[in-house]
């Protein structure tokens, strides 16, 4: 006999809904078509709830809580789109593209950027902010790959999908705060990296154009991110 | 006894670009000397510094809203030489044809949106007029063919690149899409209209010169050298071939130059009053060296066009004057001219049965650390010169642009003309209009030629040996 599985029904944005009581509220919504904004979350790998763009409302308590590492409980009322969530959504967002130097106009990732479209969905013509304008190295030493801190916005796919279904663990993050950036193994150059297979998934999750394919030219970096939930299905199968 | 003075003229209007004209008077109130002050400053080649050369084409092509598409190519070609391959036929037909139509929007911009108002409305005319709106009043005709030539152009742009301005679609290694079929139609099909533009356009603009004697033989009318790319047959060309020069008897100084050693023959000097750099013909020294470039210059050093009627309007004009044309102001007649061409080549290039070819990129990886990439912008010859380390990353990069070539001899025209039309201590709409007009021919674009952002202004001051200010006019 299979396990019994545990439903909770509860409404998102007024509707009817249900979901395994081991599945977030970001799953479900994803489910029945329901769009919360997110970076950091991608299907197929953990969730770390570091972007903090799927913040809902939920009825009954004051605190936003991250769509993507809350599970669904029996009776919840959910809220994903009011005002003030888009207000804090743009405004972290604005923090975002302040925060390194994101030109869209002459990025790898122009027209296919998951930060850009998020962007262009929630409005944003302005940013309110002062921007940084840090100085970034760009590391192109890799054979076939390169990153530009420039257009990292630390949400740590890479770093997830190196660990969790590579199995490799080149990727970490080295710093804290404002001084935090993505490091291959132990803040080596990426090309002399003894750990890194170059499979390229790290490339194909990242949002922006951080990662991209040596070679591409501007707006030409087109990620391919299918192969994630069929590799996840397909290990989770055999074991 | 009168006080010597200098008139300022800030900023310049109907450029492109921000930019003030000083004209030093001497002691009898006679001008002495003139300068044309380039007054903006961008640094591109130090912003670029550190980038992927792949980026390169479409952040270079940022520097010009106008002729980005031949920053793309120059760019490009540079980076072709990095990979060290030679791209697909197809694909340097392709480039060849985004160029052209470059070119003809450009000169269209030129012509009829900022010197149309001189030519059709006449020197002294009321400043509030001379604007494409002033020309659409009193001929609406030519004012339309301005606007259709230039969408002519633009529309070829979107069709290839996808948009207008800054489009992405020359990669190193060649273009990141074929022409389609449905497309190369749609552009043959707009050529008829737009070559019986240029041809009226050219009729009216020969029925105008004789009203303006008196400015052919002020405008930048001096000897110099002039240069361009030639083809292997010496013909007129826009994207790939080799240096020459000729004197203003029309004699070859040089010939066959390689672009890429541009620098053992052309140096670059910097003035304290001016961010734009004047470049010189280093055998000849500064400056002695002084050379023009642009449409007057490649119809000055190309033996034959390639396409007939432009090869007819080619052998018409070097009846202008048995040496070379050396009046800037044939830079017009020469503009119109180099339309006529590109758009006989367009129909060429567009027919041939290569066109619509798959094959339109070569991949490679950088082969070579250092790359030069050249070709003729609508306003002259363009440089395009980058070094990169082992991993690809831009680690320096030179550009020289048309505008900076022409500086030498900007600043001598104004000279000329202000010595000629300028008398006294005040500026008359008729001075200013002729000091800014002679600049005019030469379409410079100073956000290209100092890598700069910047409005289009004028302003031109009137300063005396003293270096006080005198008179000052700014136009908006």
């Amino acid at each position: 006999m299979s396990p019994v599985a545990t439903v909770k029904t509860l409404k998102i944005d007024g509707r009817d809904v249900s979901g395994r009581q081991e599945e977030t509220i970001l799953d479900v919504a994803r489910q029945n078509g329901i769009f919360i904004p997110r970076l950091c979350e991608m299907d197929g790998l953990s969730d770390v709830g570091a972007c903090r763009l799927c913040l809902v409302e939920i009825k009954g308590q004051n605190k936003l809580l991250p769509a993507c590492v809350t599970v669904v409980e029996e009776g919840m009322e959910v809220t994903t789109g009011s005002e003030r969530l888009n207000n804090y959504r743009r405004m972290i967002l604005e923090l975002l593209f302040t925060e390194r130097n994101h030109v869209c106009s002459v990025c790898v990732s122009n027209g296919h950027c998951e930060m850009q479209m998020l962007a262009q969905r929630l409005g944003i013509t302005h940013v309110h902010f002062p921007y940084r304008y840090p100085k970034e190295e760009v590391d192109a030493s890799h054979e076939r790959f390169v990153i530009d801190h420039n257009r990292c916005i630390l949400c740590t796919r890479c770093l997830r999908v190196c660990d969790e279904i590579e199995g490799a663990h080149t990727w970490d993050i080295m710093g804290r705060g404002i001084d935090a950036k993505v490091i291959t193994d132990l803040n080596e150059s990426w090309g002399t990296s003894e750990t890194c297979t170059s499979c390229g998934k790290c490339v194909q999750v990242c949002p922006t154009g951080a990662l991209f394919e040596k070679g591409r030219s501007v707006a030409e970096m087109m990620k391919r991110r299918q192969f994630l939930p069929y590799l996840t299905m397909m290990r989770e199968e055999n074991e | 006894m009168k006080q010597g003075n200098t008139i300022v003229i800030d900023p310049v209007t109907r450029i492109e670009g921000h930019s003030k004209i000083t004209l030093h008077l001497n002691e009898d109130g006679r001008v002495e000397d003139a300068r044309f002050h380039v007054t903006q400053f961008r640094g591109f080649e130090k912003l670029c510094e550190g980038r992927p050369f792949y980026e390169m084409p479409s952040l270079m092509a940022r520097i010009c809203g106008i002729c980005p598409v031949s920053h793309l190519i120059a760019s490009a070609k540079a980076c072709d030489s990095l990979l060290a391959v030679k791209i697909p036929p197809t694909a340097d037909k392709l480039r060849r044809i985004f160029g052209l139509a470059q070119v003809t929007q450009s000169h269209a911009l030129s012509l009829f949106y900022l010197s149309s108002p001189d030519l059709l409305l006449g020197m002294d005319a009321d400043p509030a007029k001379t604007n494409i709106f002033g020309v659409a009043e009193k001929n609406p005709a030519l004012a339309l063919d301005g606007i259709k030539l230039r969408q002519f152009g633009q529309k070829i742009i979107e069709r290839l690149g996808g948009k207008r301005i800054h489009p992405a679609w020359i990669v190193p290694g060649g273009v990141s899409a074929p022409l389609t079929e449905v497309d190369r139609d749609a552009i043959l099909e707009g050529i008829p209209d737009a070559l019986a533009i240029a041809e009226r356009t050219l009729e009216w603009f020969k029925g105008t010169m004789e009203r303006f004697r008196e400015e052919i033989s002020t405008f930048g009318n001096f000897p110099t050298m002039f240069m361009g790319i030639v083809k292997e047959d010496n013909g007129l060309t826009f994207y790939d071939g080799k240096l020459r020069m000729v004197d203003a008897s029309g004699k070859v100084v040089a010939e066959r130059l390689d672009p890429t050693n541009y620098s053992d023959y052309i140096g670059e000097k910097v003035e304290p009053w001016s961010y734009l750099k004047s470049t010189y013909y280093k055998p000849k020294g500064f400056p002695e060296g002084v050379y023009r470039v642009g449409p007057l210059a490649r119809l000055n050093v190309a033996d034959r066009c390639g396409t007939p009627r432009a090869d007819q309007e080619l052998a018409e004009f070097h009846e202008l004057q048995r040496t070379a044309v050396l009046s800037s102001f044939h830079y017009h007649h020469a503009r119109l001219i180099e339309i006529l061409y590109c758009i006989e080549r367009l129909e060429q290039l567009l027919n041939d049965p290569e066109i619509l070819s798959k094959h339109v990129r070569a991949i490679a990886h950088p082969n070579a650390l250092e790359g030069v990439g050249a070709c003729e912008a609508p306003r002259g010859t363009l440089f395009h010169h980058y070094k990169i380390d082992e991993q690809g990353l831009i680690r320096w990069v030179n550009l020289v642009i048309a505008t900076g070539h022409n500086n030498l001899a900007m600043n001598r025209s104004v000279l000329q003309v202000a010595k000629h039309f300028v008398q006294g201590k005040r500026l008359t709409p008729g001075m200013l209009n002729r000091v800014e007009a002679v600049i005019r021919c030469y379409d410079p674009c100073l956000s290209c030629s100092t890598h700069a952002l910047g409005q289009m202004d004028l302003q031109i001051q009137l300063i005396s040996p003293q270096g006080e200010v005198l008179d000052e006019v700014i136009r908006k």
